[in-house]
């Protein structure tokens, strides 16, 4: 059982969670993710840890409620409690002196680069960081990017907020105008990874992904996770997540998330049509957790 | 109780027979097969053994189980006892009794064999496991008093599991890490409920758990924790690997990546562990394999729980493809029957070599090429060769891929001072199971490469007395 210290909204359906995982938040390192199990009915799903804190013994994640189980996250309060968070899980994202680092951050893909925008700069490089999304209201971590970047570009399609356009549009912009730039990190949708990779290719500039498939148990054992790189078929949860975009088959991933687009609409439009029993399962744990002694009897 | 009969006598009664769930019946849904023998089945079975004076049952067991004594004490009538005696040995006889492949050791040796049938030693396991678990009880062994020791075991398998047990009689504190949320290791994400109810392994582990062992679920070790770590601050004295061999094998044929290919890992895990077939209560999806082809690649007894799991989610037609004959086949005899009566199809001698699929990137089809069995290769078994010219296109929407597994690295990769050999798994001393590594032993697949339950098994139990041995003398 791991209990959920902190839970709030930073935009629309996407909420920040802070959970103790006393032992995670010890090993953990930027890039990595953890596999997450909200109740004894759910499946497990991956989700990059965004931030630690090993003297409070908690992660921090940050989700998007886009399927059941993490619209059901996002139902989540402080005091509840998750049933099963296992980690860190994949490789940690390759740090260290480059120079100049762009990082881009589509949606919540913020969330995911973050951490690897912290420790870019603190290995000395100097950060751009181009964070994008619809609307302003879906802009999130702008303040912590400010803070950890050297300069930092909005993008959004409405112009809501910074300037109207893709986070694509502003790489050109800062390739046309001389930057020199020795590496690239793109996290977001897979058309904005796959796109960010067409426009870096041409300069040979190093660029790494992290990928974000269907997974079970990330550990590879299940091999679900399994992405076509450089012709090659590799595991996310364990060669990954982060991988080089250059040799990603994207229509290949693509294609790959949508197996089971059915049974996700499907289990979504149950959990919108009655969330009680889900929630009832995760707040019964949440008895079991302060009253012991009412344990099994109470179900 | 059922009489001791002279040796003509019990030579002249037919091994008596498992009731199953009707073969159609059974074909919809994952209620388990094998129903279990009645008590006077199981005595007039137990009347049919000759009691040898130096019984070769006990010598084809991997964890030599008292069989010639527990069966006496069945026909007896002392089913508890028998259970009891059984537990010395074995400290999960309701899963052996089920998933052993007995037809190669206790009952592949037995002396009646040779002239009759031989005696049904599986089931006579399984029939004192059940009577034991329903009477509620179980006759754990008393515990050796505290040592103050500390041992890890890395994987709650059958091998974690029977080392388990073994050292914490011993009087040794005993945890238990797994890396998924549920303890069983592949007897809960390999092995089907039809084959396995989950609720057996469950209580096997509430009787470990009784018996003094800590399980913690949720740990990967060599990711939440590294070995080091457990031996250095976490203060444990000893350390059993016993991850298994869990990495799924793929075929790197094209087309591998479609949609509906599955390995038979996930495939199974998904089902077993995940319960995707019971869509009304979990959340873990499945392809829909309704009125579909299912197809899965491989012999074994995990292809056979993979294929037999896709008919009981609903296919149309469920294959085996395989590349040699029937004969060759390593999967337990009982299994290959039970898929057949259930309506499995066997394609033998034959072997994929393209996955094709549509535009929107899913499974339409698997060429096959058909196969002739050569001369003997270095498996002592006959190669197969590819006929040229033979390939066909076989219309399928799911591809369970079931050719073996291989070693996990996750724990030797953060622990550089232990030694791995060429294909990743860890170097293990025959007799001891110790690793290259001071207080770190290891056993089971990880060590041998896949093998059986019984097998990890007899590895824990090994490991066992060479841990105990190691912690009371401290010399390596």
């Amino acid at each position: 059982m791991f209990p959920i210290r902190e839970a709030t909204f930073l935009a629309l359906d996407v909420k920040l969670l802070r959970i103790e995982a006393p032992r995670i938040a010890r090993r953990r390192e930027a890039g990595q993710f953890v596999i997450v199990r909200v109740h004894e009915h759910g499946e497990r799903i991956p989700l990059t840890i965004a931030d630690s804190d090993v003297d409070q013994g908690t992660i921090t994640i940050i989700v998007q409620g886009i399927g059941k189980t993490t619209k059901l996250i996002n139902m989540l309060e402080t005091g509840d409690v998750i049933q099963d968070v296992v980690g860190p899980l994949g490789e940690a994202s390759e740090v260290s002196l480059f120079g100049t680092v762009v990082v881009i951050g589509g949606g919540v893909g913020t969330a995911i680069a973050y951490p690897t925008a912290v420790a870019m700069k603190q290995a000395g490089n100097r950060v751009l960081s181009i964070i994008g999304a619809k609307t302003k209201d879906l802009i999130i971590l702008k303040e912590q990017m400010q803070a950890t970047s050297d300069a930092l570009f909005v993008m959004t399609d409405d112009g809501s907020d910074g300037t109207q356009g893709f986070v694509t549009q502003k790489l050109v912009e800062l390739l046309q105008g001389g930057e020199q730039i020795d590496r690239v990190l793109a996290i977001g949708p897979i058309p904005m990874m796959s796109a960010v990779a067409d426009v870096t290719r041409p300069h040979g500039i190093k660029t790494i992904v992290s990928l974000n498939p269907i997974m079970v148990d990330g550990t590879g054992m299940c091999g679900g996770c399994r992405v076509t790189v450089g012709g090659q078929s590799r595991f996310a949860c364990v060669d990954g997540p982060e991988f080089d975009a250059h040799d990603v088959d994207f229509k290949i991933l693509a294609q790959r998330n949508t197996l089971y687009r059915a049974q996700e609409r499907a289990a979504l439009e149950s959990l919108e049509a009655d969330p009680a029993g889900d929630l009832e399962e995760i707040r019964h744990c949440r008895l079991e957790q302060k009253h012991p002694e009412v344990g099994p009897q109470a179900k | 109780m059922a009489e001791h009969l002279p040796p003509k006598e019990r030579t002249k009664i037919p091994r008596q027979s498992m009731p199953e769930q009707d073969a159609h019946e059974r074909a919809h849904n994952f209620d388990e097969v094998n129903l279990g023998l009645e008590i006077v089945v199981a005595e007039k079975e137990a009347q049919r053994c000759l009691a040898c004076n130096d019984p070769k049952c006990v010598q084809g067991c991997p964890v030599g189980v008292k069989i010639r004594e527990f069966v006496d004490l069945v026909m007896d009538g002392e089913y508890l006892k028998a259970a009891a005696k059984i537990r010395e040995d074995n400290v999960l006889p309701a899963v052996t009794g089920r998933v052993c492949p007995q037809e190669n050791q206790c009952e592949g040796s037995c002396i009646l064999g040779k002239r009759f049938s031989p005696l049904a030693i599986g089931h006579l396991e399984r029939f004192v496991a059940d009577y034991e678990q329903a009477t509620g009880q179980v006759g754990l062994p008393d515990r050796a008093p505290l040592t103050g020791k500390k041992v890890a075991i890395v994987g709650s398998g059958p091998a974690g599991l029977s080392c388990a047990g073994d050292l914490v009689l011993k009087g040794h504190r005993v945890t238990v890490f797994e890396a998924l949320h549920e303890i069983g290791g592949v007897l809960l994400y390999g092995i089907p409920e039809f084959r396995l109810p989950k609720e057996i392994v469950r209580n096997e582990v509430d009787n470990l758990s009784k018996m003094g062992v800590d399980f913690q679920t949720n740990v990967v070790v060599g990711k939440t924790v590294t070995v080091d770590e457990l031996l250095g601050e976490e203060g444990y004295d000893a350390l059993f690997i016993a991850t298994g061999a869990g990495l799924p094998k793929f075929m790197n044929l094209p087309g591998e990546h479609l949609g509906g290919v599955y390995s038979a890992n996930e495939f199974l895990t998904r089902v077993n562990l995940m319960k995707a077939y019971d869509s009304e209560h979990y959340d873990s999806p499945i392809y829909d394999c309704r009125d579909r082809n299912v197809a899965v690649i491989g012999g074994g007894n995990t292809a056979m729980d993979a294929v037999r799991s896709a008919l009981r989610l609903g296919a149309k037609n469920a294959f085996i493809i395989y590349r040699r004959s029937e004969e060759e086949m390593p999967a337990r005899r009982e299994e290959v029957h039970h898929a057949k009566d259930e309506g499995v199809q066997f394609m033998n001698l034959h072997n994929p070599v393209e996955f094709l699929g549509n535009d929107d990137g899913y499974l339409t089809a698997v060429r096959l090429i058909k196969m002739e069995l050569g001369p003997e290769d270095e498996s002592g078994r006959r190669k197969p060769i590819p006929m040229e010219g033979s390939e066909f296109d076989l219309p399928l929407d799911v591809a369970i891929i079931a050719i073996g597994t291989g070693a996990n690295p996750l724990v030797q990769s953060t622990t550089p001072d232990m030694q791995t050999n060429k294909w990743g798994y860890i170097v293990a001393d025959e007799q001891t199971l110790r690793t290259t590594k001071r207080g770190v032993f290891a056993g089971g697949d990880i060590v041998s490469g896949s093998a059986t339950v019984i097998l990890a098994m007899g590895a824990g139990r090994t490991a066992a007395r060479s841990i105990h041995d190691y912690l009371i003398t401290a010399e390596w």
